[in-house]
């Protein structure tokens, strides 16, 4: 019984114990915001880096998307003759769910991967020490550019994904279901309240957050050697995966709860 | 006598239930050029990390210039210090001459300036300007080593370490990083510390040497004496013995 016991209680307090040093190394990296100098420099190119660069592949995340929800919307209301809420649908499914969270596994893929790598490798090639004694905080340098450029630029990504599902909703629409143009992007878009885009805006900051954190710490906490750095690689994309699941469905129940 | 630039007192490291570091007490004088040499394995990087604060001793006192530092290297120290990583340490994502005048533009250096001054520091280890615009990975192990040089003094520290500064170079390229150091270390009447294994390194760069092993400094003393001293530790290391009393099964 007791064996089982710590069985169970030895990853728990593991997870305890890993939750509060990642609290600590967030409020360490915030903190960071009240005292100069600030680092413009990495800031613009983490903006360019995680924003520009994954327009790509957010747009034909969202774009196929939207088509194929247009696609299923259509094919699950023909059962029951509501074919006229397709629009509707995509657009709201888009906004409130699809747009933000794809954007944000997508950007979990692409750019936690990415910051965890980049700093991992710069751990084991001893460059983040080289900072230290270059009297500059890894913190500041490293972690807090990125967090900020990512809770600032992927709620951005998030518009641009549901646009661009909308639109993609839309040419399967018109082009493969015999919609007309018009009234369709009227319907999507007059269905819509302000309350889902300003959920849709606040899950991409969140997200953007969660995978630019984790990835940092992931990078800065890696162990030694390649293997260090492919595991602090893995270990930051399921995570960022798993936080961005988890905190959609929180931000759901926070804006949409009956 | 005037206190020393780093004064180390009973400092202990261990590695779970291994000692890396078994009371290490260790004085540099301002201005002295001291290389400390072992084999490798036994904590000579160690105890650059903790004199630095990059890692926690277990135990005992630093000071650096008189002032305690036991929790890390206090931000006066370091912004006269320079360093020359094993690997160089470049940071990839920056061009050589940004590398080497980070620290000028972290003290608000106007950037025209900062580069005249990496370009400076980047002829004084033998590089040329055309080098100051390329990425570290463009660049030779030879010629990272000589930037990493660069970036180490284009502050004109007045405290350097050197942490394996010939290691994975070809003879004739550690002789030209020997004589650099030792170059920029009088140039600029620093005080200097060398970790390595490289006896060439010893020869060209030492005022003082000092001897680690299984945690404690066996034998320290003026580089005169080194080669000559009857120290059995001295004298394995320097004929590269198997047997002795540095036992080569770690």
């Amino acid at each position: 019984m007791i064996r089982l016991l710590a069985r169970i209680g030895a990853p728990a307090l593991g997870l305890l114990a890993v939750t509060g040093r990642l609290a600590i190394f967030t409020a360490r990296t915030l903190s960071h915001l009240a005292r100069p100098p600030f680092h413009g420099r990495e800031l613009g190119r983490a903006l360019f880096q995680i924003g520009w660069l994954s327009l790509p592949v957010v747009g034909f995340t969202a774009l196929f998307t939207g088509g194929a929800l247009a696609l299923q919307i259509y094919a699950g209301s023909d059962r029951f003759g509501a074919q006229e809420a397709v629009p509707q649908i995509v657009a709201i499914g888009m906004v409130r769910e699809l747009g933000p969270v794809l954007v944000g596994l997508m950007v979990a893929a692409r750019v936690t991967s990415s910051i965890a790598a980049e700093i991992a490798t710069m751990k084991v090639t001893e460059q983040i020490d080289a900072l230290v004694t270059l009297s500059t905080h890894p913190l500041k340098y490293l972690v807090l550019p990125r967090v900020l450029a990512a809770t600032l630029v992927v709620p951005a990504l998030v518009a641009v994904g549901d646009v661009i599902g909308i639109m993609g909703g839309w040419i399967v629409a018109t082009e493969r279901l015999g919609y007309v143009s018009g009234p369709y992007l009227r319907s999507s878009l007059d269905f819509l309240e302000r309350v889902d885009w300003i959920s849709s805006l606040v899950k991409g900051g969140v997200f953007g957050f969660l995978c630019a954190l984790l990835g940092c710490w992931f990078g800065m906490t890696s162990g030694r050697g390649a293997m260090g750095v492919g595991r602090a690689t893995k270990g930051a994309v399921v995570a960022a995966a798993i936080a961005i699941l988890a905190a959609n469905l929180l931000l759901t129940e926070a804006f949409f709860a009956a | 006598m005037s206190t020393p630039a780093i004064s180390v007192r009973g400092l202990r490291k261990s590695f779970g239930a291994t000692p890396v570091l078994d009371g290490i007490d260790l004085d540099v004088a301002r201005g002295e050029s001291l290389v400390i040499v072992g084999g490798s394995g036994t904590g000579k990087s160690v105890l650059l990390r903790c004199i630095l604060g990059l890692m926690r001793a277990d135990a005992g006192t630093i000071r650096l210039d008189g002032q305690d530092a036991t929790g890390g290297a206090p931000e006066a120290f370091l912004r006269r210090f320079g360093m020359l990583f094993q690997g160089g340490a470049l940071f990839d994502s920056l061009p050589v001459w940004r590398n080497v005048a980070f620290r000028l533009l972290h003290d608000g250096m106007p950037p025209n300036e900062a580069r005249a001054r990496a370009v400076a520091a980047l002829a004084a280890v033998g590089l040329s300007g055309r080098v100051a615009d390329l990425y570290p990975a463009e660049l030779s192990g030879g010629m990272q080593k000589r930037a990493a040089l660069a970036r180490a003094i284009a502050a004109r520290p007045s405290v350097l370490f050197f942490d394996e500064p010939t290691a994975g170079l070809d003879p004739i390229l550690a002789t030209v990083i020997n004589r650099l150091i030792r170059e920029q270390v009088t140039a600029l009447g620093a005080t200097a510390v060398t970790i390595t294994h490289d006896l060439t390194t010893v020869r060209m760069v030492a005022d003082r040497v000092a001897l680690l092993h299984d945690g404690r400094l066996r034998w320290t003393g003026p580089v005169s004496a080194f080669e000559t001293s009857d120290d059995p530790h001295v004298a394995q290391f320097i004929t590269g013995r198997a047997d002795g009393p540095i036992a080569t099964l770690r």
